[in-house]
């Protein structure tokens, strides 16, 4: 199997997001950058079917800060090959970044029988949707989002994925590469690569970089204003020691006639 | 304004999701301050139980056929297009569900029009409709306005409640002929969560576990509450994702919809996925380091500390308590 997997940059939400001046953007100083917590889930599914099934993996992201961190530690975890498309990307979201996709690719001459299309199911930013469904309608292939479980099947080049709906319901599908998917949580928790072993794989190994033409890339919406939620009826934020809170929360849990 | 909305009308084993109602009353009262027909379209193998309820729409139109009995979103994205462009209409409303993933980025891309996903409002204003969008797990929210009528907007559960979309009110109904192609994307089967050690939904007393709990050890903190406390111990997905506990103890979007008397949530940020699962629930505590963490917008009761600090501390004071 041939699989590429699509990884994206997206601000760590752990961290304070301070709007910027604009009124419109975050302010980027103040951003430290992660890699979209589904494509880490992605990229683990894929190199789980590689162990599995055999093939290549091949990892693809828009340039972005932190971004060569997280290719090569897509390589040492065992991605064949990590490029990295060169330009500003910020402006751009799901359509444009699924049309730079879909160029790489086209040019790199990457679609196959075998080829299997991964990318995180959603990410924290995708105000215009899924780039897997632009993506797979882009590239003519079927796609499928809010996936857990991929199952390949050689002999009938077809794959079996598990695709969340909700209150606990999965639904089973079937259907035959090529193929879009989108990772929600690969089989296993994505794998801890030490530091170590990332340092090694800088040393002997290299991001490719490779260039797309921007032309006919459609921008995002645009975006009116950003704000922090105005919160009308915010909890009460009980203070004190440890023993002080805890006593308050058992009298409310009392009054409540929860204990 | 454009000729109308079209909203899609969820549906998974024969009931109407909850969505569909929030975004009939929202969609609604959209249509009423715009003047706009309000179209609701159904489809399905079998449709007619599925009617009553939905006389909130102007019109139901209705699509039968054997092969939409777990429709892929590429069927719906084609049925809404051909509804679309019969009725002059490029403006719609989606659920902005697991279900329903995949249909609004179908569309927008036959018609060529926009995509706003992640929607927790959306109003009619003066000739333009604008929506705000929850980004980043909730932390921030966007404004995003379309003044030509032509858009897809996904919102998200949760964001309206559902009762002023349902209708005692049989609709008025309109067939449409429509003809899905081939998918290559095959249905097998439903598979349902194993609920034979517990069912948290069914739980009185939830104490939930978010990233913030740290490592799988520390579970046994949550453990030690329910011990003394009573219930489940509960999760967010990366608690699940890492497989420190099971599948069937996940709250939120793809998990359960809990409503327990309490619902004491230990290190979970309060992503819209999440908040999904359990906004509901009668007494909502948090306990986060983060005093911008979204779960205190939810939360009755907040406590800005770390877990460690106050979760034993709690257990011992409750175990006293109860002698
Ligand atoms: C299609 C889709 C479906 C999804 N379905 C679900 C779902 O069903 N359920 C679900 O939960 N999520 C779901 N998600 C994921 C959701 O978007 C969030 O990523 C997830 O809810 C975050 O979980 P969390 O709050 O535990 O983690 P985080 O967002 O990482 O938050 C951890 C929190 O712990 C706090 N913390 C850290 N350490 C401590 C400490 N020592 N003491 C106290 N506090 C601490 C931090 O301040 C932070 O607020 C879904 C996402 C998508 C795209």
């Amino acid at each position: 199997m041939n699989i590429l997997v699509l990884l994206k940059m997206v601000p760590d939400v752990v961290e304070e997001l301070k709007i910027g001046d604009d009124f419109k953007s975050l302010d980027r100083d103040w951003l430290r950058f992660i890699l979209s917590e589904s494509d880490e889930h992605a990229l683990e599914q894929a190199i789980i079917l590689k162990e599995k099934y055999g093939g290549t993996v091949t990892a693809v992201a828009p340039d972005a800060p932190e971004l060569d961190d997280a290719l090569y530690s897509a390589l040492a975890k065992g991605a064949d090959r990590a490029f990295k498309i060169i330009g500003e990307w910020d402006i751009y979201r799901s359509p444009g970044l699924a049309k730079v996709f879909s160029r790489f690719i086209e040019i790199n001459n990457i679609m196959g029988e075998q080829t299997l299309i991964l990318s995180g199911s959603q990410a924290i930013d995708d105000l215009e949707g899924e780039i897997v469904y632009y993506l797979a309608e882009f590239l003519g292939l079927p796609g499928c989002c809010v996936v857990t479980s991929v199952q390949y099947n050689p002999d009938s080049n077809c794959i079996t994925l598990l695709k969340e709906f909700s209150g606990g319901l999965r639904g089973e599908f079937e259907l035959s590469l090529p193929a879009v998917i989108g990772i929600q949580a690969a089989e296993n928790p994505p794998r801890y690569i030490p530091i170590a072993k990332i340092r090694n794989i800088m040393k002997t190994q290299k991001i490719e970089e490779i260039e797309i033409p921007v032309e006919g890339i459609p921008n995002g919406l645009t975006i009116e204003k950003l704000f922090e939620p105005e919160v009308t009826d915010r909890a009460e934020i009980l203070e004190g020691t440890p023993e002080e809170v805890a006593r308050k929360l058992v009298e409310i849990f009392s009054d409540k006639g929860i204990i | 304004m454009g000729n109308g909305i079209i909203i899609y009308i969820e549906h998974l084993r024969g009931i109407v999701s909850d969505i569909s109602f929030e975004i009939l009353g929202a969609a609604r009262k959209i249509a009423d301050d715009a003047k706009m027909t309000l179209y609701a379209v159904v489809a399905g193998k079998k449709v007619d139980a599925l009617l009553p309820g939905l006389g909130k729409a102007d019109k139901v139109i209705t699509i039968e056929d054997d092969s939409l009995e777990m429709p892929t979103p590429r069927a719906i994205a084609d049925i809404l297009n051909a509804v679309g462009s019969a009725k002059g209409i490029s403006l719609y409303m989606i659920g902005g569900t697991n279900i329903s993933s995949g249909i609004g980025v179908i569309l927008s891309v036959k018609q060529k029009i926009p995509l706003i996903n992640l929607c927790k409002n959306i109003r009619y204003d003066d000739g333009a409709i604008i929506a705000t969008n929850q980004l980043f797990g909730g932390k921030i929210l966007s404004e995003v306005k379309i003044e030509d009528s032509k858009g897809i907007f996904c919102i998200n559960p949760g964001s309206f409640k559902s009762e002023p979309g349902k209708s005692g009110t049989f609709p008025q109904t309109e067939t449409f002929e429509f003809k899905s192609k081939e998918s290559k994307l095959k249905f097998i089967k439903i598979i349902e969560p194993d609920l034979s050690d517990v069912d948290i939904s069914k739980e009185e007393i939830l104490v939930s576990v978010g990233r913030g709990i740290g490592s799988q050890d520390n579970i046994s903190l949550a453990e030690d509450l329910v011990a003394v406390l009573g219930g489940a111990v509960s999760a967010s997905r990366p608690v699940i994702d890492q497989g420190w506990l099971p599948l069937n103890r996940q709250v939120g979007k793809s998990g359960m919809i809990v409503k327990p008397k309490l619902y004491l949530a230990l290190g979970i940020s309060g992503a819209p996925e999440h908040v999904e699962g359990m906004k509901d629930s009668s007494l909502i505590v948090a306990i986060n380091k983060d005093p911008a963490a979204p779960i205190f917008n939810f939360a009755h009761y907040g406590l800005c500390a770390e877990i460690e600090d106050i979760v034993p501390v709690l257990t011992d004071c409750i175990r006293n308590k109860k002698g």
